[in-house]
């Protein structure tokens, strides 16, 4: 296909958030290796929706794919967003913890495999609400077991963003990549207003909501690693490079000083503005200092699940 | 829901599988499987009751053109009968690309 040189660098590139979910995990893989696995025609469907009257979609809205990345082993997981909001069900959370499992038992049999989370996800999917809490359980304890042995990167890049549950996924990978585009919390902007009435929370006042969750603001906290526009080129580049990197000395959630130091500088007497919440490069470099403080010798036989809960009570 | 199965005659075997669109609002899943014999069917499952005679002049238009041995399946989440139809042919061109 011929480039139109007269047109600025950003009409060329290829969009990432318009791919679709399968196209968005095949993109990231090295020509020719990425494999689905239990894709659409396994026929593995959530057996819950059809009794509720929803139709199900052949791969529950879960794609799994396993190839390398930059010459490295992979697996590569995509929610379809446009399916149920991506929401976690039953059988899309069990797709997901298997196949971190897989990579991690790939990994200590010596055979170090990634994973890439592409979440595009409301959180639990309402119909299957407590399988799909059962499932985040899972899913957290198989990224917290993956992540000592290779980078679990996710990937938070078009607008329906990352809520609920499956934000404390996000928290809990060696990486956060996420797109200006992408959005990033715990409870999303339409239930804090369902909750607190629309005088407190304005769902729809869409530059509020990005100042807030948003992948810029995101980044300037300090929760997201790596900030790319929306390129398929750009996005594909910045995987390879975190998965070469590989597993970080501390992962972000076992920085506990570190968050609480962050959250000392705020007053929370005043209306705080979401610029405050912006923690100078400056500061973070000097709080890498703190990060390192908080990594503590820890044993495998500890359980990853115990690591965890220590950083917490700290 | 709504769940209904129409058959077609078939003259031909199909290609290979294919499979495309999502089931978000207003669009489809098409799930095209090749299968031996002479008949084609159809089975869907559509979020919009009560269209089935809206379903089936989509399908036996479809059907006009096309007529390879094939099972499919469509997982409906309220297309139209226009976006029915592209995708069916994207699920034919996907198949014998």
């Amino acid at each position: 296909m011929n480039k139109l040189t007269f047109l600025p660098e950003y009409l060329q590139r290829r969009s990432f958030i318009e791919l679709s979910a399968r196209d968005r995990a095949k993109s990231l893989f090295d020509s020719g290796t990425g494999r689905e696995l239990a894709g659409p025609f396994d026929r593995i469907e959530s057996p819950w929706l059809a009794m509720q009257g929803v139709t199900p979609q052949a791969d529950d809205g879960c794609i799994v794919m396993r190839g390398t990345i930059g010459g490295r082993q992979a697996v590569v997981i995509a929610f379809s967003g446009a399916f149920q909001g991506g929401g976690i069900g039953e059988v899309s959370g069990a797709k997901l913890t298997a196949a971190l499992d897989l990579a991690c038992r790939d990994s200590e049999q010596g055979s170090q495999s990634s994973a890439v989370l592409l979440l595009e996800t409301g959180g639990v999917r309402l119909q299957e609400a407590n399988l799909g809490l059962a499932a985040v359980a899972e899913i957290i304890s198989s990224i917290i077991a993956l992540r000592r042995y290779a980078p679990v990167i996710s990937v938070i890049a078009g607008p329906v963003g990352c809520f609920g549950g499956m934000s404390l996924a996000a928290g809990v990978s060696s990486y956060v990549v996420m797109t200006p585009e992408g959005r990033l919390g715990l409870n999303g902007p339409e239930v804090i207003e369902e909750e607190s009435g629309v005088e407190e929370f304005d769902a729809s006042d869409r530059s509020m909501i990005w100042s807030i969750y948003g992948g810029q603001q995101r980044y300037n906290q300090g929760l997201v690693d790596v900030l790319v526009d929306d390129d398929a080129d750009q996005m594909v580049k910045t995987v390879r490079e975190l998965i070469a990197k590989g597993v970080p000395e501390v992962p972000r959630s076992q920085q506990v000083d570190l968050c609480r130091s962050k959250i000392a500088t705020l007053d929370p007497s005043t209306q705080w503005d979401p610029s405050e919440f912006s923690w100078s490069a400056a500061s973070l470099l000097s709080s890498e200092a703190l990060a390192k403080e908080d990594a503590r010798p820890t044993g495998r036989d500890q359980g990853p699940i115990d690591d965890e809960r220590k950083g917490i009570q700290q | 829901m709504e769940e209904f199965e129409f058959n077609y005659p078939a003259k031909r075997k199909a290609t290979r599988r294919a499979h495309v669109g999502v089931v978000g609002s207003g669009d489809l899943e098409v799930l095209l499987d090749p299968v031996d014999g002479d008949t084609a069917s159809v089975r869907i499952r559509t979020s919009v009751d009560s269209f089935k005679t809206k379903w089936q002049a989509v399908l036996d238009r479809f059907f006009g053109q096309y007529d390879a041995a094939v099972h499919i399946e469509i997982n409906d989440a309220g297309a139209t009968p226009g976006a029915v139809f592209l995708r069916l042919q994207q699920a034919v061109e996907a198949s014998e690309s």
